[in-house]
């Protein structure tokens, strides 16, 4: 009772000392109504730590959030819990997204390029000072781990949520981290410890790495290669030699520090399934580490911790070979972007502990406190093609993020954008770190495939295609992982759902119960006189054809209408059992949550999305990938054979100008290999700026345009001048066909 | 004994429709009146009644009539990717919804032969069916039976169905695919023409007039050239090319929407060879008039679809959208889509910097029925966006300034795609959503010289002139004379609401400066203080309009959907009575 007590005081002192708001927006009036709910922490352990935590103490009044998108909502989140007003900063092409919607204050700090805006230290140091904040959170990425940040900071008077200045240069720095870890006791990569000056005296194999950070290189014969880039990318050439681990997992140690000594050490996260040394699936805790390796490893981590003097949330990255031998990689210097899944299995908030510790106070348990239950995973939700990595730019039309179906929270979702949202060239492709949680594995994964399959992203291509087949994939259920996961499984990258006897059955159901639904739905007439609704009809004989031109056949579907309201049918395949498929869709909505019941058996629920309807048929999202259905009547398919099989005309390797107007620049010149969605031109006209870009993946044969020359609108590159067949032309050239008349744009 | 008799007679018809039956599915009627019927017998030699001859022979007649030209045409039609006239119906209507007419008409020329030279039902299938339950009469020209070509009596059967048509209040769907006039038949062919274009000419506006070219479609020479060799005598066609222009292709320009089938469908005046003789111009159909000349160039076709099987699916949708006729309300067709759903994200969808652009397309497909938009002409004149969907399950037509496209300037052709479309909605009781992001016409002697003046008055007078519920949202810019056009409160708009991102004024505010402070010297402080404090206050804002009371409000973009669909309630019984007149004078 007193602790409630305290605890209600300590909170309303909070809300007393609100200081004024110097900045606040003018765009109040467009605040959308968001309406998210806190779905951080599993109940149960909510109350356990509660417990044990004692009554919160105030930190601070205000603090600036130097970040943007997912990381910045994340940390504003845990300071609205805390009774802190937050200040956001943005730039250009943030100015209307949701961590400057949710904070209190946002300050515009430059331009879209980041290096003009949220690395540009002195225009958030005068964000600070005109806000009055007295702490920064720097998330991960941009200045997180910067020292000299840390140090103007610090002469400045303001906190840094994070670690110190000194600690932060000593790990930020390979090969002298790798030092103190070994003077710390942690076990470190045989190798050479110490700059490398050349390889004879090594044997192979061996990865080289640029001293001042990024991942490795496995090259055999890369030395001159690898000590160029990294002069080119870090400015410092000196390279780092280590053994070459083996098919080795990832496997990482969160630590969190306070100003007093204390360092407590958490369960490990996985973070083996990895595309080009980066992240895209993590779990935790391991299903590799015994009770033993675990403690060492903590204890490992918290010695360095403790060489070092290091404060705040930090991690320790390891590799850990096929024989539970591990080897320290690096430490990071900052919140992880992984970190929710250990707060989900440990129910900590990390954000929070983090400003308590910039605010000098102590960590509220000890080690012996922390414990984990249940298996939590994280899945990267980025903006790019699975196939080949490559970043994908646009706005999300649709964007509807998956839902808690209990009040377990078990679904995350760390997002820091909204429909209508664009995904912009300049900052990273993350779209959300999508977690779930469950009392085992098993649940945890599933809860995973439901949450994945009822993730509605439309307007960008995504990677849920691959995230969903990793983990419905029998190895990851297994276990059975290492770093190389992709690469072995997907050698040639990742091409799509391959349908086989079960899931084309289930696919043909639901197009076939869409079909119907849509053809019902055509013969529901309001208040018409002489149509006769009662005609409607009731059983269907239906052709589906899956991505026309592939190699499955047009497939049979009989269709029957089971129950009056419509929600109940009955489908026959031939050489399938009879299926009875309900479901519940509002029609043209992006989510079907279909229930199939096969043959009289236990009946199995299904989440297809209905992305788009086409000229006959529609594109469903089934497990994940993209299928483009084509359903014909019985009378339709008879006559399709007669139809002739056009040869596309590829657009997608031209640009052409969709204006006439004038060129403003061009951003690319022959050779260059572009992704989808880059800009190759900007045309002006009527005072109007049109970015082109490209709409695939590609490579400039030939630019026929240069800034300041008139171009036509695409209508007339039409006729008997062939510049239809303009091989990967930037922009065709008005220049080149005399029959153009540009009409003169003069206001 | 009498009995007897009837068993036997009723058997016999019986088995006449199975016989039949494997090439005539719809002998099922005749079956059934039958059998209600009793027959009075009079018995032939060949053991049957004199009913059971006629119905025998009509039954053989109608076998025959269904292969129209024969089957070598009926594959020869199949090869060019096409299909034959009945197919095409059974497509585009309701599975055995369809009813023929005439289908034992026959033409009654007697030159050149072509008494010897019949085809039953004479290159037209003409009737009536449904489409999801609705009433439409559709012909269906045969190219199989003498090319397609027009006689005099495949006219009549047309204009039966469109009288029909208009007597009942359906619309009429023609499925073209014709060579022509029929030349042997002289004047009689012309006289048949003139027939349709009349009949075009008086449903105009009564019911929606449709075309779908699914084949040639061309003046007459074209036919002309097919049939010299098809029917051996007619020496000297070559002078007479020269005299032949126009024709067929003026039906379906009479009409409500044309849409084309690519690659196998032409509409043009005279074909190349034509051309080739008068202007010495080398060109092939498809460049002259195929269905990218119509929909991207001429502005003659509304839309143009991949193959027969996608055409008539997509009619069917678009069919849809419209009321049976002139006295019908906008039909209502069940949604699942909330009628008060919010859209956050249209608070966001336009860009901070007013030079920027986006597509009006987004807009419009958060605002209506589940993101269905059928648009019309979408590759003519983009800078104007027309087509039909339905808000609270009701259709609405959607016009809107395209700024990806030019700015969503005005000009020449976007005002004629655009007036043409306001005045059929207005035909045809389908509300009108107007939504405006314009920066005024287009300048320049090209526009002028053409008559910039004369087509721009198309759409303000097709603007002024409606009386349907008009629902107008400025989303952005509103400038100069564009702004009264584009469906504005002095226009009789029944609803005028701006988004906050409105500008309403005569024109940008820079080149307003230019004007008001164009006798000053240094007009850069003049200019820097008037943009500071003026313009921001009077010109980037919608605010002036809204004292002014000519816009009723100023909305959050995230309601527009609720608050259009509330008004369409209110304005359902809108009605404003009409001046008498004989008719209109619109600038043409």
């Amino acid at each position: 009772m007193n602790i409630l007590t305290a605890r209600v005081r300590a909170v309303g002192t909070w809300f007393s000392t609100n200081s004024v708001i110097i900045n606040q927006k003018n765009f109040a009036f467009y605040r959308p109504s968001i309406v998210h709910t806190t779905r951080y922490f599993h109940s149960s352990f909510k109350t356990y730590y509660a417990n044990i935590q004692g009554p919160p103490q105030a930190t601070f009044d205000k603090i600036l959030i130097a970040n943007r998108g997912e990381i910045a909502v994340r940390v504003i989140r845990t300071a609205k819990k805390m009774g802190i007003k937050t200040v956001a900063i943005y730039s250009d092409a943030d100015a209307r997204s949701l961590h400057v919607e949710m904070a209190d204050e946002a300050v515009h700090v430059g331009p879209s390029p980041s290096n003009q805006s949220y690395l540009n230290i002195p225009n958030i140091l005068h964000a600070i000072k005109s806000t009055g904040a007295q702490a920064v959170h720097p998330g991960y990425g941009f200045l997180s781990e910067n020292s000299h940040f840390v140090k103007s900071l610090n002469e400045a008077g303001i906190a840094f949520i994070g670690p110190g200045e000194s600690a932060m240069a000593d790990l930020g720095d390979k090969i002298r981290s790798k030092i103190i870890a070994k003077q710390s006791g942690v076990n470190t990569i045989p190798g050479f410890d110490g700059v490398v000056r050349d390889t004879q005296s090594i044997g192979y194999p061996i990865m080289l790495k640029a001293s001042a950070g990024g991942g490795g290189k496995e090259v055999v014969d890369g030395f001159k290669i690898a000590s160029q880039e990294s002069l080119s990318s870090f400015g410092d050439n000196r390279l780092l030699i280590e053994r070459y681990v083996d098919n080795p997992r990832h496997i990482e140690i969160q630590v969190l520090a306070d100003k007093f000594g204390n360092v407590l050490y958490f369960p490990e996260r996985e973070c083996s399934i990895q595309r080009r040394n980066q992240k895209v699936i993590e779990e935790a805790p391991s299903t590799f580490l015994d009770p033993a390796t675990r403690k060492a490893m903590g204890e490992q981590a918290a010695s360095l911790a403790k060489h070092v003097g290091y404060v705040s949330a930090g991690t320790v990255e390891f590799l850990v070979d096929p024989q539970r031998n591990f080897y320290f990689l690096e430490m990071n210097t900052r919140l992880q972007v992984e970190h929710p899944i250990t707060e989900y299995i440990t129910g900590f908030d990390l954000v929070e502990q983090m400003i308590r510790i910039a605010a000098d106070q102590k960590l509220p348990v000890t080690q012996e406190d922390i414990k984990f239950h249940g298996w939590a995973f994280e899945s990267r939700v980025y903006a790019e093609d699975s196939e080949k990595y490559l970043p994908s730019i646009g706005r999300l039309s649709k964007y509807i993020e998956p839902q808690s179906s209990t009040d377990k929270h078990e679904v995350r979702c760390d997002s820091g954008i909204v429909e209508g949202s664009e995904i912009s060239i300049y900052y990273d492709p993350l779209i959300c770190k999508l977690s779930t949680y469950g009392e085992t594995r098993d649940e945890a994964i599933s809860i995973m495939l439901k949450a994945l399959d009822s993730y509605v992203i439309k307007g960008v291509t995504h990677n849920i295609p691959l995230l969903r087949e990793v983990i419905s994939s029998q190895r990851f259920r297994s276990g059975k992982i290492s770093t190389k996961f992709l690469a072995e499984e997907y050698p040639g990258g990742f091409k799509g759902h391959a349908l086989k006897d079960e899931s084309l059955h289930e696919l043909i159901s639901v197009s076939a119960f869409v079909h119907a639904k849509r053809d019902l739905r055509n013969w529901s007439w309001i208040g018409e006189k002489e149509t006769s609704n009662k005609n409607a009809p009731s059983k269907w004989d239906l052709w589906i054809t899956i991505n026309k031109n592939k190699d499955i056949e047009p497939i049979n579907v009989k269709v029957e209408k089971k129950s009056m309201n419509e929600e109940e049918f009955e489908i026959l395949i031939p050489n399938y059992p009879k299926t009875i498929i309900s479901a519940k869709w509002p029609l043209e909505s992006p989510l079907i949550n279909a229930c199939l019941r096969i043959d009289n058996q236990e009946s199995k629920t299904l989440i297809t999305q209905y992305v788009d309807p086409l000229p006959i048929g529609f594109r469903l999202q089934y497990a994940g990938t993209k299928f483009d259905i084509t359903v014909h009547t019985q009378r339709q398919h008879e006559l399709s054979q007669y139809m002739i099989e056009k040869p596309k005309q590829d657009l997608s390797k031209v640009i052409l100008s969709p204006m006439p107007g004038s060129v403003v620049s061009v951003a690319v010149k022959v050779g260059d290999v572009i992704a989808e969605g880059t800009e190759v031109a900007v045309v002006e006209a009527m005072k109007m700026q049109n970015i082109l870009r490209a709409s695939r993946v590609s490579k400039v044969k030939k630019v026929n345009v240069k800034p300041g020359d008139a171009v036509a609108a695409e209508q007339h590159f039409w006729g008997p001048v062939a510049n239809w067949g303009l091989p990967l032309a930037a922009i065709a050239d008005a220049k080149k066909d005399p029959d153009i008349i540009s009409p003169k744009m003069t206001t | 004994m009498y009995r007897e008799t009837f068993a036997r007679n009723y058997k016999c018809i019986f088995s006449t429709f199975t016989r039949v039956s494997h090439i005539y599915p719809c002998a099922k009627s005749f079956g059934r009146i039958s059998a209600l019927t009793p027959i009075r017998i009079r018995e032939y030699a060949s053991g049957n009644t004199k009913e059971e001859e006629v119905m025998a022979r009509m039954e053989s007649m109608r076998a025959k009539a269904h292969l129209g030209g024969g089957m070598n045409r009926i594959i020869t039609q199949h090869k060019k990717g096409k299909l034959t006239a009945r197919e095409r119906i059974d497509l585009l209507l309701d599975p055995g919804s369809f009813h023929e007419y005439d289908t034992f008409v026959e033409h009654q020329c007697t030159d050149f032969g072509m008494e010897k030279n019949k085809i039953i039902g004479d290159g037209v299938v003409t009737g009536h069916g449904t489409i999801n339950g609705r009433r439409i009469f559709v012909f269906s020209q045969d190219f199989t039976a003498f090319g397609g070509s027009l006689s005099k009596m495949h006219a009549q059967k047309i204009c039966k169905i469109m009288d029909k048509a208009v007597l009942v209040g359906a619309p009429v769907v023609g499925l073209n695919d014709s060579g022509g006039a029929r030349i042997q038949e002289g004047v009689d062919s012309l006289a048949g023409y003139a027939d349709i274009f009349q009949k075009n000419v008086l449903s105009s506006g009564v019911v929606p007039q449709i075309s779908l070219i699914m084949g040639p479609c061309a003046g007459k020479i074209h036919c002309l050239l097919k049939f010299s060799k098809l029917t051996t005598a007619y020496p000297g066609y070559d002078e007479i090319k020269l005299h032949f222009v126009g024709g067929a292709v003026y039906s379906p320009a009479l009409t409500d929407f044309t849409f084309m089938v690519r690659d196998t469908s032409y509409l043009f005046v005279t074909g190349p060879d034509v051309v080739k003789a008068v202007t010495n111009e080398d060109v092939t159909q498809e460049e002259l008039g195929g269905a990218k000349a119509h929909t991207v160039k001429s502005g003659v076709a509304h839309n143009a679809f991949e193959n027969d099987i996608e055409a008539l699916q997509r009619i069917r949708d678009f069919m849809d959208f419209l009321p049976l006729s002139n006295r019908d309300q906008a039909p209502i067709r069940h949604t699942d889509d909330p009628i008060t759903r919010e859209d956050s994200s249209l608070n966001h969808i336009i860009p901070i910097d007013s030079t920027k652009a986006y597509d009006v397309r987004d807009v419009i497909m958060r605002l209506v029925d589940d993101t269905n938009f059928f648009e019309i002409m979408p590759d003519y004149a983009k800078n104007i966006v027309i087509g039909f969907a339905r808000m609270g399950g009701q259709t609405v037509s959607i016009v809107g300034n395209q700024p990806l496209v030019s700015s969503g300037v005005l000009d020449i052709n976007s005002s004629v795609k655009g007036s043409r479309f306001v005045r059929f909605c207005d035909a045809f009781n389908i509300p009108i959503i107007t939504l405006v992001d314009v920066p005024g016409f287009l300048p320049g002697t090209a526009q002028e010289h053409n008559g910039i003046i004369r087509h721009g008055a198309k759409l303000l007078y097709a603007y002024a002139e409606a009386t349907v519920p008009k629902i107008t949202i400025i989303l952005r810019k509103a400038y100069g004379g564009a702004y009264d056009v584009m469906s504005s409160k002095h226009l009789r708009g029944d609803i005028n609401y701006a988004w906050p991102t409105g500008e309403i004024a005569v024109m940008g505010a820079k080149g307003a400066v230019e004007i008001i402070f164009r006798h000053v010297e240094d007009r850069t402080q003049a200019e820097k203080e008037y943009i500071d404090k003026v313009c921001n206050y009077f010109f980037a804002n919608p605010i002036p309009a809204a004292q002014r009371g000519f816009l009723d409000d100023v909305i959050l973009p995230s309601t527009s959907r609720k608050k259009i669909i509330e008004d369409l309630a209110v304005l359902k019984r809108k009605s404003l009575p009409l001046i008498y007149k004989k008719h209109d004078n619109m600038p043409l």
